[in-house]
C-alpha cells in the first residue's frame, strides 16, 4: 500500500432496507429518488456515495436524524452488509472478507465510540476499556498495562474499579473512548459520541478530543446532527440528506459556497467570520505590501486589521510558504455577514 | 379541508369502520341467536346437537395410549427416561443427603437446622440487609421449632435439584429460541399449552416415565417450572441495548465471545428475574407433587387436610407461605442488587467480608450444634407445635352459635340459588349451543381469529368426550371467576382511589401471589369443612389476587396529565372514573381478568381431592393407574377451554392498547 491510497474510501455505495434488496438494487431504474424508492417498499438508508478519507484526515458527516449518517458508519465497519457498491479499507474490499478476516480487521485496525457509550454494565471501568483486548487473546497483564495508560489518558484515573452507573454521563463517554483506543487502530469511528451530553460537558469533551486527536493523528470519521460542531472539528465535512451526500468540502468553502439549497439552510445561521479562514479568501501569486497576516488565521480574528487598514488587498502567507493577495472588501463582507 | 379527494377518502373510511361495526354485531347476534335457539328448542332439535353421540367420539385415549406406548416401548424412550431417571435420582439422594440425612452418597450427616437458619440469615444479610436476614433466619427458625424440618428439607431437596435443571434448560432454550425465529414460533404454542395443561398432567406422565418419589417430583417440577425462564430469556437477550451490541462487535467478539461476554451478561436482570420464577413455581409444583406420593410439607399438608387437623395444615401453611416468601425476596433481592466497587487499597478479607461471615457462621454453629444438641435437631417433643391447641381454637370458633349461623346461611344461599341453578343451567346446554356462544364471544372479542379458536376448542372439548365433566369445571370457574370481580372490583376501586392504600394492595397481592396454590385451599376448608362451596371460594381468595393486583396497577397507571385535564373539565369522581380512568385502565384489566381465569382452571382441578365431580375427579383418579391416554384427554379438556379464553381476551386487550396507542 502506497501513501496515496486512501485509508477508506467508498464507491457507489447502496444501502437498502427491505426485502431482497440486491435483488431490488439491480432492476431499479438509474436515479430513482429517496421517495420513489420508498414507495417500491424500500428505504435507502445509504444511497449512491462516494468518498474518501485521506490517511490522518477527519471527516465529520453531519446531517439531521434519519438521514443515513449513522447507516453510512456501519457500513464502513461493516456492522452493515452494504447492497450495492464498494468500500475498501487501505485499499481492501471489505465486503469481500470472511468473518474471521472481519473480526481480525476490528481487532487490529478500527476503534469506535458510540452515541449512549455501549459500556457493559457488569464490567468496571478497567475492564471495560480492556475488553477489546481480552477478546483479541491479550494475556492479563499486558492489557491491563495498556487499559490503565488509556484509563489515564483520558484523565479517569482513581476510577479504573467504578462501575458505568457510577459515572456521569461524560465520564462514561471518556471510557468509550478509552476502549475505542485501546487496541490503537488506525481508523477510529465516532457515532454522535456527544449528543448525550449536556451543552457544558459538550463542549469540555471536543476540546478534550481536540486534545487527543493532536497527540494520536488517527484518520477519524465523526458522526454529528450538530453543525457547529462538524464546523468545529473537521477537516472535511460531509452533509448527508435522505441517503446521499450533497456536498463534501472543507468547513470554509461550505459555508462560503453551498452546494445545494439544503445545505445553505444550514450556513444561514452560522457566524461565516469565526469558520472561514484567510487562506481561502486570498488569491495565490498576488503581491502586495504590508505586514502578512497568516493563513490560518479566521476572518473574525482580523477584524481589526481589516476595518482599520485601508488598501484594497491584504498580503496572506500560506500554508505552503508562499504569499498571496485577500480582497479586504470581500474579507469584509464575511465579517458582516453580507450576502455576495 | 379544501382538497375534495382526500375529504372523500375520510368519509370512506368513517363509512368503512361503522360497516366493519354493523357486520361485526350482525355476525355475533347469529351467532348468540342461532345458539339460543338451539337452546330453547332442545326437545325437539337432533340429539345429536345436544349431546355428541357415543359413535361420534373417536377412542382418542386409546389411541394416545398406544402412541405412549409405542414411544415408551417401541422406539425405546423408556430406557432414555430411566437413564435420566437414575442421574435424577442420584442427585436428590445426593441433596437429600445434605438436607436430612438420607443414607445415601455422600453419606454425610444432615446439615444441623441452626446452620442452615444461619448462613440463610447470612445470605439475607448480604443480598438485602436485616430484614431479609431476619426474614430468612426466621423462617427456618420457625421450621425447625415446629418440628417440621425433616419435611421441609424433603421439599427443598427437589428444589435443589429441579431449580438449577429448569434454570439451565431454559436458558438454553430461551438462547435457541432468540437464535432462530423458526424455533421460537414452534415454541411458542407449547409453552401456551404447558402455561394452560393442569398439574396432574405433568405428574402422571412424569410417574410412568420415571420412577414414583423424589425423581418424578423433580422432573415434574423441571418441566413446569421452565416456561417463564425461556420466555424471560428471550425478552432479556432481545433488550440489549443496539449500541453494546455493536460494542461488542467492534471489538472484534467471535459469536461465542458475543454471546459469553455482551448478551448473557446485559441480559443479567431478566435472567435473574426468570430464575425468582422458575424458583417459585418450583415450590409450587413440588408441593402439589404430594399426589404422587412425594413425601415434604405438601404430602404432610394434604394428609392433616384430609383427616380435618386443621391445627396442625395451619402450621404447616404458615411454614410453606414463610418458605416461598423468603425464596422469592432473596432471588428478587438478588436481582436489585448491583455490583459496587471498592475504594483502592481495601484489604482482601473487606472485599469478601461476607464470604468470610458466612464460612464463619457455618462453622460456628455447626460446633455449637455439636454440644447443644438442641440446634442440631429439634426432636419430637421438643417442638413448640400447638398443632391440637390451634385445632380447638378454630373448631370452637367456628361451632359459636353466630358464627355457624353465618357460614351455614352463606353456605344454604350459595349452594341453593347461585351454585346448583347455574350448573344446572349450564349443564342443560346443548354441546352446539355453547360452542356457537363461544365463538360468537371470540368473534366480539377479537374478530375471526379467536372465534374461529373458540369454535375448533369447543368442539374439540365435545370430541374429546368428557362434555359434563368439562361443564361442571367450567361452571366452577366462571362462578369463581365473576364472584372474585364482584367483590374485587370495588376493593381495588376503593384503593386505587389512595396513595397508600394502592402500595399496600399492590404489595400484599404480589405477596399472595408468591403463595403455592395449595395453600388457598387451607382457609377454603377451614370456614366451610368439604363441601363444593369450599371449591368455589378457593378459587375465589386465588383469582382475587390478579383481579385485585391488576384493577389497581391500570386505574393507577393512567397518566397524571389525563386525570388532571378530566378535574379541569370538571369531572366528577365518578365521571372521571368511568369516562376515563376505566376505559384507559381496561386492557391492563383485561390482563388480570386472564389470568385470573387461568388461575382457575388450575385451582379447580387441584381442588379435585376435596370432592369435586369434574375433569379434575377423573384426572385424579388416573394418578392412581397407568392410564396415559384418558389424563391426557382430561387434561386437554381443560386445556382448550383456557385458551381459546385467553387467546379471546389476549386479542381483545391487544387490540384496545392499540386503539389506545398504549
Amino acid at each position: 500500500m502506497d501513501s496515496d491510497t486512501p485509508v477508506i474510501s467508498a464507491e457507489h455505495v447502496w444501502k437498502l432496507f427491505g426485502p431482497n434488496p440486491e435483488a431490488y438494487l439491480s432492476r431499479m431504474p438509474e436515479g430513482r429518488s429517496f421517495e420513489e424508492i420508498r414507495s417500491d417498499g424500500y428505504i435507502a438508508g445509504v444511497k449512491d456515495v462516494s468518498l474518501e478519507v485521506a490517511k490522518g484526515e477527519m471527516l465529520v458527516i453531519m446531517g439531521l436524524s434519519g438521514s443515513g449518517k449513522s447507516t453510512l458508519v456501519r457500513c464502513f465497519s461493516r456492522l452493515h452488509d452494504i447492497t450495492g457498491g464498494a468500500i475498501r479499507i487501505d485499499g481492501q474490499d471489505i465486503m469481500s472478507l470472511n468473518a474471521t478476516e472481519l473480526i481480525e480487521l476490528r481487532r487490529s485496525k478500527m476503534g469506535m465510540v458510540f452515541q449512549s457509550f455501549g459500556l457493559l454494565p457488569h464490567r468496571t471501568v478497567l475492564e471495560n476499556v480492556a475488553f477489546p483486548l481480552e477478546m483479541r487473546g491479550q494475556d492479563r497483564h499486558a492489557r491491563r498495562e495498556r487499559a490503565l495508560e488509556m484509563v489515564r489518558l483520558v484523565g479517569l484515573e482513581g476510577r479504573e474499579d467504578y462501575f458505568p452507573r457510577e459515572l456521569s454521563g461524560g465520564q462514561q463517554q471518556r471510557v468509550g473512548i478509552a476502549r475505542s483506543l485501546a487496541i490503537e487502530p488506525n481508523i477510529w469511528f465516532l457515532d454522535e459520541p456527544f449528543s448525550a451530553l449536556d451543552p457544558l460537558i459538550r463542549r469540555e469533551m471536543q476540546d478534550e478530543f481536540l486534545r487527543l486527536q493532536d497527540m494520536l493523528g488517527k484518520t477519524i470519521v465523526f458522526i454529528t446532527h450538530d453543525f457547529d460542531e462538524a464546523l468545529r472539528l473537521a477537516d472535511r465535512i460531509a452533509i448527508m440528506k435522505d441517503g446521499a451526500v450533497e456536498q463534501v468540502d472543507t468547513p470554509d468553502k461550505i459555508v462560503l459556497d453551498p452546494a445545494t439549497e439544503y445545505v445553505a439552510r444550514f450556513t444561514e445561521e452560522v457566524d461565516k467570520a469565526s469558520v472561514v479562514h484567510a487562506s481561502v479568501l486570498a488569491t495565490e501569486g498576488v503581491a502586495v505590501d504590508g505586514e502578512p497576516v497568516p493563513g490560518d488565521a479566521t476572518i473574525l480574528s482580523l477584524a481589526r486589521r481589516l476595518v482599520e487598514d485601508t488598501s484594497d488587498a491584504i498580503p496572506v502567507s500560506l500554508p505552503d510558504g508562499s504569499m498571496g493577495a485577500m480582497d479586504r472588501k470581500a474579507a469584509l463582507a464575511v465579517l458582516f455577514g453580507e450576502r455576495e | 379541508m379544501s382538497d375534495p379527494t382526500s375529504a372523500d377518502a375520510m368519509m370512506s373510511g368513517a363509512e368503512a369502520t361503522s360497516v366493519g361495526a354493523t357486520r361485526t354485531r350482525t355476525i355475533v347476534l347469529a351467532l348468540f341467536g342461532v345458539a339460543i335457539l338451539l337452546a330453547v328448542l332442545k326437545p325437539w332439535i337432533p340429539s345429536a346437537l345436544v349431546r355428541l353421540p357415543e359413535g361420534a367420539i373417536l377412542p382418542w385415549a386409546d389411541w394416545l395410549d398406544a402412541g405412549f406406548s409405542w414411544l415408551q416401548n417401541d422406539i425405546g424412550l423408556i430406557h432414555v427416561t430411566r437413564t435420566i431417571s437414575g442421574w435424577l435420582g442420584f442427585l436428590t439422594d445426593a441433596a437429600a443427603n445434605v438436607l436430612y440425612g438420607k443414607s445415601r452418597w455422600p453419606r454425610l450427616e444432615a446439615l444441623p437446622w441452626s446452620v442452615v437458619a444461619a448462613c440463610s440469615a447470612v445470605l439475607g444479610y448480604w443480598l438485602g440487609g436485616w430484614r431479609l436476614a431476619l426474614l430468612a433466619g426466621g423462617t427456618f427458625v420457625w421450621t425447625a421449632l415446629m418440628g417440621q424440618w425433616r419435611w421441609a428439607m424433603e421439599t427443598l431437596s427437589v428444589i435443589a435439584v429441579a431449580v438449577p435443571f429448569g434454570f439451565g434448560i431454559g436458558l438454553l432454550l430461551g438462547m435457541c429460541a432468540w437464535k432462530s425465529r423458526r424455533f421460537e414460533e414452534a415454541l411458542r404454542p407449547v409453552l401456551l399449552v404447558l402455561q394452560t395443561l393442569p398439574f396432574y398432567s405433568y405428574l402422571l406422565p412424569a410417574v410412568i416415565f420415571f420412577k414414583v418419589g423424589p425423581t418424578a417430583a423433580s422432573v415434574a417440577t423441571i418441566v413446569y417450572s421452565m416456561p417463564p425462564m425461556i420466555l424471560m430469556t428471550i425478552v432479556g437477550l432481545r433488550k440489549v441495548p443496539p449500541d453494546v451490541v455493536e460494542a461488542g462487535r467492534m471489538a472484534g467478539c467471535t459469536r461465542w465471545q458475543m454471546l459469553r461476554h455482551v448478551f448473557l451478561p446485559s441480559a443479567r436482570n431478566e435472567i435473574l428475574v426468570g430464575l425468582n420464577q422458575v424458583i417459585m413455581l418450583a415450590l409450587a409444583m413440588v408441593v402439589l407433587t404430594a399426589f404422587i406420593g412425594m413425601p415434604g410439607l405438601g404430602a404432610k399438608l394434604l394428609a392433616m387436610m384430609n383427616s380435618f387437623k386443621l391445627g396442625r395444615s395451619f402450621e404447616i401453611g404458615v411454614t410453606i407461605v414463610l418458605l416461598a416468601v423468603t425464596l422469592d425476596r432473596l432471588s428478587k433481592a438478588w436481582v436489585v442488587k448491583q455490583p459496587e466497587h471498592f475504594e483502592k487499597g481495601t484489604p482482601w478479607w473487606q472485599r469478601h467480608a461476607f464470604l468470610l461471615l458466612g464460612v464463619a457462621t457455618f462453622m460456628l454453629f455447626y460446633l455449637l450444634s455439636q454440644y447443644l444438641p438442641i440446634l442440631d435437631e429439634v426432636g419430637r417433643r421438643q417442638s413448640l407445635s400447638r398443632g391440637s391447641e390451634i385445632d380447638t381454637l378454630i373448631k370452637g370458633f367456628l361451632s359459636i352459635a353466630w358464627v355457624k349461623a353465618i357460614t351455614d346461611f352463606i353456605r344454604w344461599f350459595f349452594n341453593l340459588w347461585v351454585l346448583i341453578p347455574t350448573e344446572l343451567a349450564l349443564l342443560f346446554l346443548p354441546t352446539f349451543t355453547v360452542i356457537l356462544a363461544m365463538t360468537g364471544i371470540g368473534y366480539l372479542l377479537g374478530g375471526w381469529f379467536p372465534a374461529l379458536i373458540g369454535f375448533l376448542f369447543f368442539s374439540a372439548v365435545a370430541q374429546l368426550g368428557w362434555w359434563d365433566r368439562a361443564m361442571l369445571t367450567l361452571h366452577s370457574t366462571l362462578t369463581a371467576v365473576f364472584l372474585a370481580m364482584l367483590f374485587g372490583m370495588p376493593l381495588a376501586i376503593w384503593a386505587a382511589q389512595r396513595e397508600r392504600a394502592s402500595r399496600w394492595m399492590i404489595f400484599a397481592c404480589d405477596t399472595a401471589q408468591t403463595f403455592p396454590s395449595f395453600i388457598y385451599l387451607l382457609p377454603a376448608i377451614m370456614l366451610f369443612g368439604i363441601t363444593p362451596i369450599t371449591v368455589i371460594l378457593a378459587i375465589l381468595i386465588y383469582t382475587m389476587v390478579p383481579v385485585v393486583r391488576y384493577t389497581v396497577e391500570g386505574l393507577r397507571g393512567v397518566p397524571r396529565e389525563i386525570t388532571e385535564a378530566a378535574d379541569m373539565a370538571g369531572a366528577t369522581r365518578w365521571q372521571k372514573l368511568w369516562k376515563v380512568e376505566f376505559p384507559l385502565a381496561m386492557p391492563t384489566i383485561a390482563v388480570g381478568l386472564n389470568q385470573a381465569f387461568i388461575f382457575a382452571f388450575f385451582m379447580v382441578i387441584i381442588a379435585a381431592f376435596i370432592g369435586t365431580r369434574d375433569l379434575g375427579q377423573e384426572m385424579q383418579r388416573t394418578l392412581a393407574g397407568t392410564d396415559l391416554g384418558k389424563n391426557f384427554t382430561l387434561g386437554f379438556s381443560v386445556v382448550f377451554m383456557a385458551l381459546s379464553l385467553d387467546i379471546a381476551i389476549n386479542s381483545w386487550a391487544r387490540k384496545r392498547r392499540e386503539i389506545l396507542g398504549q
